[in-house]
């Protein structure tokens, strides 16, 4: 079950965008979701509910919202993501963990403002790009190739995506490209045609103790780019934990041993 | 009417089992299909059929951009209208168009446009197309969501470019310039004719009303699949108040092929238009559509059953029946290719006809046969078509005293132009 409630709040900017709050006590966790947006269930974090405070915003093109246009480039979204935690008015610098497209934003987020985040974890972030392990094209992939990309077991994963929608349904289909288009267009801004937008160069910047989660049969990006972040985070002793028979959407596919790492870090 | 004798010089040497054993006509296709030498053939035939066309009297000769494509081999159109440029004399130059959203800065193509104008003597109609997916996102590394805002913004700097007299700065989102002056400048003033290549989408109706371009819709489907487009182009236009109906506002692209009589269209032409229908037009559909290209509007409207696996695995082949029945190509003898192009005219109102006379992998002499009985036989019985509709504003207005270095006059000064050849070679077939 989705334990979440629903809040709304607005930068100073003046984006509005939805909040899912999970949990009542402990210190506060910041969850930026990936380019597949929020899904129907967060197994990750109702397990992380139960010890912390979990809120996790939509981006913009993910909501019900029509706020997209206002962002267009990197810098865009990480300053939005900086007014969105000003915006939740926690009293102190939560956690702030960001899956794939998410885990880019956020260590852009850190890089521009070290001091935003108590901690990090990064899970299968894009943001970097390795010659000899080229991150395959999300935006030329038709449906069903999605999920064989995405995750460990295809048709489990399938069912995960689209939440069980039938897509020999015309009309099901055609709601799932609506919805697509308007998530990965907006993602597309920061990771089309390339996911580099010179974070690589950035990471030095942060500070704060950093965790990196990876599914060790990412075939977006492979663990590779786990140790490459690892490296690039030079003021910062980063950990990397590699999840066996997980793939890049490890936070459905085990989320239970993805919060075990995280809930040992935070902890720590 | 206008008649634009147009190719989009595709690669003839595609293997028999082409979409069976690759997945893409287009973005990845193997570069070990493509032989250099067999190309420099390829491009000089073309080259010498749209100099054929000139002479023959077509009002227009015309090219357009693709990349990574195997059955469109002008990356660069404009150096396909600078070598036509030098070679005619008499035929608009039609450059359908340059993908604005990947020139950088986007003022080179106010710049080569405006070269071209000079070198034909203000023979230039400038096409500004939104790009494919193919071309702009996935060859050209344009970003899908933001592209339209950024052809916005490149269409208002050429525009400029071309129109204001004195240097300006131009503060885009995308192109910054700190002294945009031009030069050379076009003959053709304020600016030569603009044609938008577009799909049925209203905002694209709306750009061509907005400015007054030329409405160009550009497939494959022929005719009768193009009428609710245009319809829907013309309803617009009403809609707006706007109550020009001028046909030469609007224009279509339409396969064409002409014999003597109608078997013989079939014999000696299926083949070639079979090859371009089944093998060359293989787009993997992952590229046509990348997310956040289209609007969402007309996502709603799409047929997406084309991205299921299991279509994908079919290749259904098309028939030359299936092809002449669905108006996907007109052919046969002149008295029905007149009889279908005045229907295509009346019933879609457009002025202006670019003929893909060449198709697939069709061969030289058939592609001369076929385009010139279309001049003889077919073109002069629908050219008044439109008579009592003045063209100029959609149309180029060439000076009146220009240079002729085109083919048919250097040629003259060798030997005499005999038509009569033309035909050689049917004997054999026929």
């Amino acid at each position: 079950m989705n334990g979440a409630t629903i809040a709304t709040i607005t930068t100073r900017r003046g984006i509005e965008a939805t909040v899912h709050v999970r949990g009542t006590a402990g210190s506060p966790v910041v969850w930026l979701h990936g380019a597949g947006g929020p899904l129907p269930r967060e197994p990750l974090l109702d397990a992380l509910a139960e010890r912390h405070v979990v809120y996790s915003p939509e981006w913009p093109g993910y909501g019900v919202q029509e706020t997209e246009t206002e962002l267009h480039d990197m810098l865009d979204f990480a300053l939005h993501g900086l007014d969105l935690i000003d915006a939740l008015e926690l009293g102190e610098a939560p956690h702030v963990i960001g899956h794939s497209m998410g885990g880019m934003i956020a260590s852009e987020m850190l890089a521009l403002n070290p001091s935003a985040g108590a901690s990090l974890t990064l899970i299968g972030a894009a943001g970097l790009w390795i010659d000899e392990h080229p991150v395959p094209d999300l935006f030329s992939m038709v449906p069903f190739e999605l999920a064989e990309t995405l995750f460990v077991d295809a048709a489990a994963g399938e069912k995960i995506l689209t939440a069980g929608l039938d897509f020999s349904d015309d009309q099901a289909l055609i709601g799932f490209m609506v919805g697509n288009a308007r998530r990965m267009g907006t993602a597309g801004k920061i990771l089309f045609p390339i996911p580099n937008r010179g974070l690589a160069g950035r990471l030095y910047r942060i500070t704060c103790p950093t965790l990196l989660a990876w599914g060790r049969q990412d075939r977006m990006f492979p663990p590779v780019y786990g140790e490459r972040f690892q490296q690039l985070l030079s003021s910062t002793e980063a950990e990397l934990v590699v999840i066996d028979d997980a793939g890049h959407m490890l936070p459905y596919e085990r989320p239970e041993a993805v919060s075990a790492a995280v809930t040992s870090f935070i902890g720590r | 009417m206008k008649f634009v004798w147009f190719n989009l010089q595709p690669w003839p040497h595609l293997p028999d089992n082409f979409r069976e054993d690759y997945r893409s006509v287009w973005v990845d296709i193997p570069s070990r299909l493509f032989d250099p030498e067999l190309a420099h053939e390829v491009y000089n035939t073309y080259l010498d059929q749209l100099e054929f066309a000139d002479q023959l009297g077509y009002d227009g000769i015309g090219c357009n951009e693709h990349h990574q494509n195997g059955y469109g081999l002008m990356p660069s159109p404009n150096l396909i209208a600078a070598a036509l440029s030098r070679r005619t004399s008499n035929a608009a130059i039609c450059v359908i168009g340059n993908s604005i959203v990947g020139y950088n800065p986007p003022t080179r193509v106010a710049e080569e446009f405006a070269m071209l104008d000079c070198i034909s003597g203000g023979r230039l109609i400038a096409g500004f197309p939104v790009g494919t997916p193919m071309d702009t996102n996935f060859c050209l590394g344009q970003i899908p969501a933001l592209t339209r805002e950024k052809y916005a913004e490149s269409h208002e700097l050429i525009i400029r470019a071309w129109t204001e007299p004195d240097p300006f700065a131009f503060d885009g989102r995308y192109t910054q310039l700190r002294h945009v002056n031009i030069w050379p400048r076009p003959v053709q003033q304020p600016r030569p004719p603009v044609f938008i290549p577009g799909g049925g989408s209203i905002e694209t109706w709306d750009f061509c009303l907005d400015h007054d371009y030329n409405y160009s819709y550009l497939s494959f489907g022929g005719y009768k699949a193009g009428k609710s487009l245009l319809d829907g182009y013309w309803d617009r236009r009403a809609e707006r108040g706007d109550r020009d109906d001028n046909p030469y506002r609007a224009s279509f692209a339409q396969i064409i092929a002409v014999a003597d009589t109608d078997q013989e269209a079939e014999r000696l032409y299926a083949e070639h238009i079979l090859y371009f229908f089944n093998n060359c037009l293989h787009v993997f559909p992952g590229f046509a559509d990348p997310p956040g290209y289209r609007t969402l509007k007309t996502l709603k409207a799409g047929k997406l059953s084309q991205l299921r696996k299991e279509t994908m695995e079919l290749f259904s082949r098309l028939t030359w029946s299936d092809l002449i029945e669905s108006g996907a190509v007109i052919a046969g003898s002149p008295d029905t290719v007149a009889e279908q192009m005045e229907d295509l005219a009346r019933e879609l109102r457009v002025g202006t006809v670019f003929c893909l006379m060449h198709t697939g992998n069709m061969p030289d002499w058939k592609t001369r046969y076929s385009t010139q009985l279309f001049a003889e036989k077919v073109m002069p019985r629908l050219q008044s078509i439109w008579s009592d509709h003045d063209p100029s504003e959609w149309w180029c207005s060439p000076m009146e005293e220009r240079r002729t270095n085109d083919a048919a006059s250097v040629d003259a000064a060798r030997r005499p132009v005999d038509p009569v050849t033309v035909g050689d070679g049917l004997e054999g077939v026929l």
